[in-house]
């Protein structure tokens, strides 16, 4: 797991020991981050260990954790995929994509495979208009994407 | 690590041209703090995040602030649609933008900066990673640089979350504090009250790439490139239907029609310069340039071939909008939905030529009373699509239709 922050301190969340940056408001995100990295979700439990950590109301937590769309308090698949559709996508056919994906995965885009692997998203641009259309799965940024780069790529992550 | 590719031109103009690593950080210290921050007023270089701010007179107010702690913070938040150049400044050259932010450092008076990576780009954390602590292990971060007494600097990488909004600096700001990214009310600017209240200067990660060179090779030679009120080079990211996409940094002044033979995009019926947030270009203005004064732009130029139907695109960039607003203020939460409601009626012959102008009329109160950029731009592309694709929808010739708003 890369390092977020510069400092970095062990604290406890539902018992367990996790690594997280140290606890001034400001590293409150980072914090979350963690969470988010460690169990794709944050719990509303966790919400509330987090906000006795910085001496804050749940609410607060909560409010952050709903503003940001790569943070969840829903627990989602191993895998998350993101198909890019602004415009170059768009024109590149990241509608077809989607369709594409949710045939192969047998889910809605929006939805989980029944057996968690897989999340199926839209997200806005990734940066990487120039290998139009571009999807990320999890971290990862994959360019130029067609149906057969689909299936090879679904079948390396089964 | 996914593949990138370099700046496709040849022509190695600013940011791309030689430089010894870490030369300007040497040349800063032998001049002084004073030299460096009117360099860097005399290039006249302005922010390249799309604002267009002069980076020297950010730069003089964040030296001239007397406060204890100030900051030094890289915008890497690069989420505008089709931007993807700071993508191969990170990937590829990322030690001449922190270099850059080391020498922000100096001349400010800061002893620390953060680096705002968009979460999208998570992956180049280990590239930063690695380049930082190589930094640090040849005292060009940490205490008393290169032997400098008192001149400590260190970076620290902070990550977004997936909000396009929180590119905006005011927001940054929130974000970088562990708050939700929603802008707040400018003035005060970041410059004075910035990070955890204290002076900030925020800079986009090509505009601190730029800096090594304007420090090196000195404000004329900087500004012999560009127009005379915009000096210097642009990066741009150029994607849609051309056949060669990509990076190409490009002196200011260069028309749209050079820009589209560049990247053998001349079968353009329009150019989106500036992302979503930009204007429609036509053929008929394809002689117009790229520059401050005229199509101002981050960098993001989409390209759309005869077979492209310009409402779509509209509305492609309205969802984008109704996805990324914060919802803070009415103009914008309220103002994206109505907007793409007429769209569709425009799309089905059912919006009269007296609404259009109600939605005109409502373009114009977005773009006054939003509080932040993503508001006030946010019906830009739409208006120049409607204005200049009028052979692409027809309007109702009566109006019993009227529509009037209900909110
Ligand atoms: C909605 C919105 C998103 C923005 N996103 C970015 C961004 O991703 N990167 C960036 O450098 N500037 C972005 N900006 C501009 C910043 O607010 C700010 O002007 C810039 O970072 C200043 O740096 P510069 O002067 O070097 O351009 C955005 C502005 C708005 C309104
Ligand atoms: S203009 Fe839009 S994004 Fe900006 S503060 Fe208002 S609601 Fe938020
Ligand atoms: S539009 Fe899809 S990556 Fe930019």
């Amino acid at each position: 797991m890369a390092k977020i922050c510069a400092v970095e301190k062990k604290i406890k969340i539902n018992g367990k020991e996790i690594i997280v940056c140290d606890e001034t408001r400001s590293k409150l995100l980072c914090v979350l981050q963690e969470i988010q990295d460690k169990k794709g979700f944050i719990s509303d439990v966790d919400m509330q260990d987090v906000a006795d950590k910085f001496g804050i109301h749940p609410v607060e937590v909560y409010s952050v954790v709903s503003f940001y769309s790569f943070l969840t308090n829903k627990k989602k698949g191993k895998y998350i995929i993101r198909v890019s559709t602004c415009i170059t996508c768009e024109m590149a056919g990241s509608n077809k994509l989607i369709s594409d994906f949710e045939k192969l995965l047998k889910i809605d885009c929006g939805d989980t495979t029944k057996d968690n692997k897989f999340s199926l998203e839209k997200t806005s641009c990734i940066g990487m208009c120039d290998q139009a259309p571009a999807i990320m799965i999890n971290d990862r940024l994959i360019g130029n994407v067609t149906k057969e780069k689909i299936k090879k790529i679904l079948k390396e992550l089964k | 690590m996914p593949k990138t590719k370099s700046a496709k031109n040849n022509d190695k103009l600013i940011i791309f041209s030689d430089i010894e690593p870490f030369s300007g950080i040497k040349k800063a210290i032998q001049s002084g703090r004073r030299d460096v921050l009117e360099t860097v007023r005399d290039s006249n270089l302005k922010g390249r995040g799309g604002a267009g701010f002069p980076t020297g007179v950010k730069w003089n107010l964040a030296a001239a602030a007397t406060s204890e702690k100030k900051y030094v913070v890289c915008n890497a938040d690069e989420g505008e649609p089709g931007t993807f150049k700071d993508r191969i400044l990170i990937t590829e050259h990322a030690k001449l933008f922190l270099e850059g932010m080391i020498i922000a450092g100096f001349a400010i008076g800061s002893d620390q900066g953060f680096i705002y990576l968009r979460g999208e780009y998570r992956s180049f954390l280990p590239i930063l990673e690695k380049e930082i602590s190589l930094l640090r292990k040849n005292n060009l971060l940490g205490k008393n640089i290169l032997g400098k007494k008192g001149f400590n600097f260190d970076i620290e990488l902070r990550l977004g979350v997936g909000a396009y909004v929180c590119g905006e600096e005011t927001a940054l700001i929130e974000s970088l504090e562990g708050n939700r990214g929603e802008p707040r009310n400018r003035p005060p600017f970041p410059v004075n009250t910035g990070f955890n209240g204290n002076p900030t200067v925020i800079n986009n990660v090509e505009t601190f790439a730029n800096i090594p060179h304007v420090i090196t090779k000195g404000a004329e030679w900087f500004k012999s490139f560009g127009t005379d009120k915009s000096a210097g080079t642009k990066l741009l990211s150029i994607s849609g239907d051309c056949k060669k996409p990509g990076v190409y940094e490009v002196p200011f002044g260069i028309s749209v029609k050079e820009v589209l033979k560049l990247c053998a995009g001349q079968d353009a019926k329009a150019v989106q310069i500036g992302g979503a947030s930009g204007v429609c270009v036509v053929k008929k203005d394809f002689n117009r340039k790229i520059a401050f004064e005229d199509l101002s732009t981050g960098g993001s130029v989409i390209i759309f071939g005869k077979r492209r139907k310009m409402l779509e695109v509209a509305g492609n960039f309205l969802e984008f909008f109704k996805e990324e607003s914060c919802g803070q203020c009415t103009p914008c939460r309220e103002g994206i939905p109505v907007l793409t409601e007429a769209l569709s009626l425009l799309k089905n012959g059912e919006c009269s030529k007296e609404y259009l102008k109600d939605i005109f009329s409502l373009a114009e109160t977005m773009e006054l009373a939003s509080k932040c950029g993503l508001g006030q731009s946010s019906a830009k592309a739409f208006v120049s699509i409607i204005n200049n694709f009028k052979d692409e929808y027809n309007l109702l010739k009566s109006d019993n239709k009227r529509k009037v708003f209900n909110g």
